[in-house]
């Protein structure tokens, strides 16, 4: 053995040595750090009030319970009412399945018609577009309310619909805009020689083509209108808030001694889909935000 | 430009065109319209109702010699910082630290991600609740026998601006590390090969060549970051409504409380208005940044 | 001035054996191309030798010393690469300094060596600029020079001019032969391009499947190819081959492949199954038919002008045979001629093993 080692033959001998153990202590401390918090939204969503008051925020439940996740989902006080979660659940989904499918439909003309049809304007338009994502929401809403009011959108579904489908336009639009663009231009040239005109080529050989991006703005889209807040609260109106706010209304009507595990449950519920989008879709995610942030 | 690209089909053209109007009416009308008649406000006198009534520059002076606006500002610098250094730090850390073929790759990379697919206010509650010094971490490690121990940031005039320093980064920094991971690994191998050869670190080699190749991708996290700080505002509203006190107050906030509880819409829209300069100041020059760059390579 | 000498070195990536058992010597100051096909492990045998790429067994000696597991700084290497690997950020002098800087050698050494390489490859206007400023020949030659300041004994070459037009291809292969002449050092080049391989080498070592199927210079392996593999690689308009039979006839063996019928030179048992090579540019054309004495009938099916020669698709006696002739030589398509076999330039590989008999 000794005369092997004498003579290097064969792969480098590979030590485990200090600088591969500080790796992987920074990446575990890191993860650590990262799962900290659901961690313990989990634990505290599951002890009873009596444990929570001893204080043991790490500690595993003595005495699990489901009680506060049913609080949370069907009795909890939003404002007066005290109707749970599942209301702000379900204006969630309201909100959230008209405004995917129309910013992507839209956004998916946009992105083809700017790509692969060059029109005169477009490059203006596409850049005034973009700077358009950049404007603080809140520069846009005394404008929003009262455009709105005018036309009756405001403090209803449509009118948060469309609000939602504004602020997405750009990075939808930018989205498929890249991604045509990187489809070899000459299976568009091929459809206008064949005498297919804009919606035909659109429909016939583009629409087929755009699966993987449908997939991956649907994931943003979705994640995102979910995860909004701030929209919700100036345009939804008070029958059509979305759950985040009714979550934060939650935690902040509480009188008297404050339910954690209620509140660590309902903040668990309103995280659910997304969290349940991102487990699933993995790469996907990664993918919508890369795409949105390296060109964005 | 492909000169093939222009084509002159006329039906084509003008069905493209029409599929693009509703956009361009939003970018020209709401966008557009939009910024320019809230700006046009804030050089008005009005208060609950829009008054077409001009004072100038007014509304921008008693905006800031209001204490809540400038404390407003001083926060957003200060968590602006502090944000992005520790999410840049931390995120270009992990993401050279995942690079080094270890494994379990997509396990880490899942783990630093996760947080960035949950919602501002779930972020901004449960750091709440984690940092409560009755019950969170100061109240454990007291239980562990350090009766003394302090961490009650989030009731604190002057460090509550930091808890949501942390809330943020934790939430953010799995962006900055997709970013930059996506950018190293878009380095060619030869790059790597011709490290190799050369003799040089791993540490050296990241920090003066891989880092320095992948800046365009850094500096559009950094600007993404940047517009997340001024628009910062569910985090505040969840973790601490702004207090104690005024000490954790946004700008973004002053904007929504002026325009929809107090009702002065003339300082709104002063504010609101500042915020787009800043956000112009930024944005503009990266932009022409962008687009120099982009020439160059082609 | 190195040797370098690769022994029984076997890399497999996963399951996947990509060198089997090879061996591979090196001569100190000799110019080797190693040439093959993509895929046949050319660029990982390269790689390994610079420490890249670990070996899953055997050794790698560079100037007598065992380097198997020395890093690719301390063989004694410098390296050039298809993509150029130029360090994006830095200026043509800081790609240059850079590997001297991180070994610690004094600054004027450094300065001396850079103005050195930039001298031999007239860099000097271009010191200042970063890569994106540059062309690609440009770019290839400041990394060649990035390989010259190392003042390493053994160069190694990946596919350098792959990425260039024809053109700067050519210029700046004559630089590379120019540099080996000049430096004596021991060069090693891989590419997958036959016309750098015998203009550049001294010796090829011909790769395929894993394994080098001939290593020779370049006559030798144009006159001689060890295999059919070689034959059908080396040489340009491809060699023509026709499977066939051996048989014994007037005393001596003769190939037959239906009614074409071949005397030969090569001992081989009768019926042996056998694959005939000829060099389009070795067969002899005669006028016209019968005229010729010991020529075979021919016709002319397709010509293919090619400047300075053209190629001539012929028939013989059923079997389809290119010809190269003079471009001055006007043959048009139906045309009878015959044809020549001179029977030292015939080649005939075993058709099973596609051995040279």
């Amino acid at each position: 053995m000794t005369a092997r080692q004498m003579v290097p033959d064969g792969p480098r001998p590979t030590a485990f040595g200090p600088a591969r153990l500080g790796i992987y202590g920074f990446l575990v401390v890191s993860a650590v750090f990262f799962l900290m918090p659901l961690y313990v939204m989990i634990v505290t969503s599951l002890k009873p009030m009596e444990e929570i008051r001893h204080g043991a925020l790490f500690a595993w439940p003595a005495n699990p319970t489901l009680a506060p996740w049913i609080e949370a989902w069907s009795s909890a006080c939003t404002g007066l009412k005290c109707e749970g979660l599942k209301v702000g659940f379900a204006n969630s989904v309201f909100i959230t399945v008209p405004s995917a499918v129309l910013a992507i439909t839209i956004g998916m003309v946009n992105g083809y018609a700017l790509s692969l049809w060059r029109l005169r304007w477009s490059s203006l338009l596409f850049g005034a577009l973009l700077m358009g994502a950049f404007i603080p929401y809140q520069v846009l809403f005394f404008p929003l309310v009262r455009m709105l009011a005018a036309i009756g959108f405001f403090g209803n579904l449509a009118g948060i619909v469309t609000v939602q489908v504004i602020f997405s336009l750009p990075v939808m639009t930018l989205l498929f805009r890249n991604y045509y663009a990187s489809l070899p231009y000459d299976l568009f040239k091929a459809a206008r020689v064949d005498g297919a005109g804009f919606w035909r080529t659109w429909r016939s050989v583009m629409l087929p083509l755009s699966g993987p991006m449908i997939v991956v703005a649907l994931i943003l889209k979705v994640t995102n209108t979910w995860n909004d807040y701030v929209l919700g609260l100036v345009f939804a109106g008070h029958r059509y808030l979305p759950m985040t706010v009714e979550l934060n209304n939650i935690v902040n009507t509480t009188h008297g001694e404050r339910e954690y595990n209620m509140e660590m449950a309902a903040t668990l519920l309103t995280a659910l889909v997304p969290l349940a989008i991102y487990f699933v879709s993995g790469r996907w995610f990664v993918r919508g935000i890369a795409a949105g942030a390296v060109k964005g | 430009m492909d000169e093939t690209r222009y084509f002159h089909w006329r039906p084509g053209r003008a069905a493209a065109a029409l599929a693009l109007l509703p956009t361009a009416f939003v970018v020209l009308f709401v966008f557009i319209g939009g910024a320019g008649w809230a700006a046009l406000v804030s050089f008005t006198s009005s208060r609950m109702l829009t008054i077409w009534n001009f004072v100038g520059f007014d509304q921008y002076a008693a905006l800031f010699r209001f204490p809540r606006w400038q404390v407003s500002l001083e926060n957003m610098v200060i968590f602006g910082f502090c944000f992005i250094l520790a999410s840049l730090v931390l995120g270009i850390l992990l993401a050279v630290f995942i690079d080094q073929k270890v494994k379990g790759e997509s396990v880490f990379r899942t783990i630093y991600l996760y947080s960035y697919a949950t919602s501002f206010i779930v972020v901004g509650l449960v750091w709440r609740w984690i940092l409560d010094p009755s019950l969170g971490i100061q109240h454990v490690v007291r239980d562990l026998g350090f009766p003394s121990f302090t961490f009650d940031w989030i009731v604190s005039q002057k460090m509550a601006i930091f808890t949501i320093v942390i809330a943020a980064t934790w939430h953010g920094a799995g962006l900055v590390m997709v970013i930059t991971l996506a950018g190293i690994r878009g380095v060619d191998a030869e790059i790597w090969k011709a490290l190799k050869v050369d003799g040089v670190p791993n540490w050296k080699a990241y920090l003066f060549v891989i880092l320095p190749t992948i800046r365009g991708s850094i500096v559009t996290a950094v600007v993404l970051m940047t517009i997340g700080v001024v628009r910062l505002y569910d985090i505040v509203v969840a973790m601490t409504n702004g207090g104690p006190g005024s000490a954790t107050e946004v700008p973004a906030k002053f904007v929504v409380d002026n325009l929809f509880e107090r009702q002065n819409i003339g300082l709104a829209t002063a504010a609101s208005t500042t915020l787009l300069v800043l956000i112009l100041l930024v944005v503009v020059p990266w932009a022409l940044w962008q687009r120099a760059r982009q020439r160059r390579m082609a | 001035m190195a040797h370098v000498s690769v022994r029984k070195v076997d890399i497999a990536f996963g399951t996947v054996s990509v060198l089997d058992q090879l061996d591979l010597d090196v001569q100190p100051g000799e110019f080797v191309v190693l040439l093959g096909p993509s895929g046949c492990g050319k660029s990982t045998l390269l790689n390994a030798i610079a420490g890249l790429l670990d070996v899953n067994r055997g050794q790698i000696w560079i100037g007598g010393r065992n380097v198997t597991w020395a890093e690719p700084k301390d063989r004694g290497i410098a390296m050039v690469f298809q993509t150029y690997a130029l360090y994006p950020q830095m200026t043509v002098r800081e790609n240059m300094a850079f590997g001297l800087k991180i070994a610690g050698l004094p600054r004027l050494e450094i300065e001396n060596r850079v103005r050195e390489a930039a001298a031999i490859l007239q860099l000097k206007p271009l010191m200042t600029r970063k890569p994106a400023e540059l062309s690609g020949g440009q770019r290839q030659r400041v990394a060649i020079g990035r390989a010259l300041v190392r003042e390493a004994s053994v160069f190694l070459f990946d596919e350098p001019l792959s990425n260039l037009d024809a053109q700067l291809r050519n210029e700046l292969r004559v630089e590379i032969k120019r540099l080996h002449q000049r430096l004596g050092a021991t060069m090693i080049y891989v590419t997958h391009d036959q016309i750098e391989a015998l203009t550049l080498a001294d010796r090829i070592a011909v790769m395929k499947d894993r394994r080098i199927q001939q290593f020779s210079t370049p006559e030798k392996l144009y006159q001689q190819p060890a295999n059919r593999f070689v034959a059908g690689f080396v040489g340009s308009p491809a060699m023509n081959f026709q499977a066939g039979v051996m048989e014994r006839a007037d005393g001596g063996m003769r190939f037959r492949s239906g009614a074409f019928e071949l005397p030969v030179d090569v001992m081989a048992h009768t019926g042996t199954e056998v694959e005939l090579g000829m060099r389009p540019e070795h067969i002899l054309v005669g006028e016209s038919e019968g005229q010729d004495e010991g020529g075979m009938p021919a016709t002319v099916e397709m010509v293919e002008p090619m400047g300075a020669e053209t190629l001539v698709w012929t028939s013989v006696a059923g079997l389809p045979f290119s010809v190269r002739v003079d471009q001055r030589r006007r043959l048009s398509v139906g045309q009878k001629v015959s044809l020549r076999f001179p029977s030292q330039e015939i080649h005939l590989f075993d058709r099973e093993t596609g051995a040279r008999l």
